[in-house]
């Protein structure tokens, strides 16, 4: 399970309406809560890839990590995941994203469609690397 | 020489929660090589095999990238802090 503040659920949504018909990206901050992982913080990170591959890609530069990784330190809190959007495409995983994605973290979808964001979902990676399994992503006041 | 590792959230399931561990080495590689000794199930994560790194592992020495200076071979001075940073990427 994956709590999210309306304010942070908010501020995804209008990232991935901006970005469109690019996909946006972010780092989660979070810590550990009731079995599962609390957003705390949502660093907007600048897709890394190049102009013509952003509609269907995201890329966080290794620089970026590092510093996102000595913010989270600092504020007392760790990388819980990541979020990313699908301009005109489900918010589920795509093999791509299995490919590129490590167990442990949590992974964000927001289906983008026609500029409008709509459905939000959560997935996590199995440990065998086979597959996602989708989360309970709870939204709070 | 003694460094410090800073271990991703990532991954520290296989370092029993640490996210900081006391490593000794002279290099990058001497650093993590002792750090993947302790912990066979991190070194199993981060090695492709024995001596090179799987591609998703990127490396910082005192917020620079190995890759940028001498890769594993880059030399660490006492109590330089060693950075395992995974690469994120995705898409539709």
């Amino acid at each position: 399970m994956l709590k999210l503040t309306r304010e942070i659920e908010e501020k995804i949504r209008q990232a991935g309406a901006e970005a469109y018909p690019d996909e946006c990206c972010g780092i989660l901050f979070g810590s550990e809560e009731d079995g599962g992982h609390a957003v705390k913080a949502l660093k907007p990170i600048k897709n890394a890839r190049e102009s013509g591959e952003r509609y269907h890609r995201f890329l966080i530069t290794a620089e970026d990590m590092m510093q996102a990784e000595l913010e989270a330190r600092k504020l007392g809190l760790e990388i819980v995941g990541f979020c990313h959007s699908h301009p005109d495409h489900p918010a589920v995983p795509s093999d791509y994203d299995r490919d590129h994605a490590l167990p442990f973290y949590h992974y964000i979808i927001l289906r983008v469609a026609k500029g409008k964001p709509e459905e939000m979902t959560d997935w996590r990676l199995r440990l065998s690397r086979e597959a996602f399994d989708s989360d309970e992503l709870k939204i709070e006041p | 020489m003694s460094v410090s590792v800073l271990i991703p959230s990532a991954l520290r399931a296989f370092t029993d929660r640490r996210s900081e561990i006391e490593a000794e080495g002279a290099t990058v590689g001497e650093a993590l090589a002792h750090v993947a000794a302790q912990y066979p199930d991190l070194k199993h994560q981060i090695y492709e095999d024995d001596t090179k790194l799987r591609g998703f592992v990127n490396v910082f020495v005192d917020g620079t990238n190995i890759k940028k200076l001498n890769g594993l071979d880059t030399p660490v001075a006492a109590g330089a802090a060693v950075m395992i940073v995974p690469a994120i990427a995705g898409g539709r």
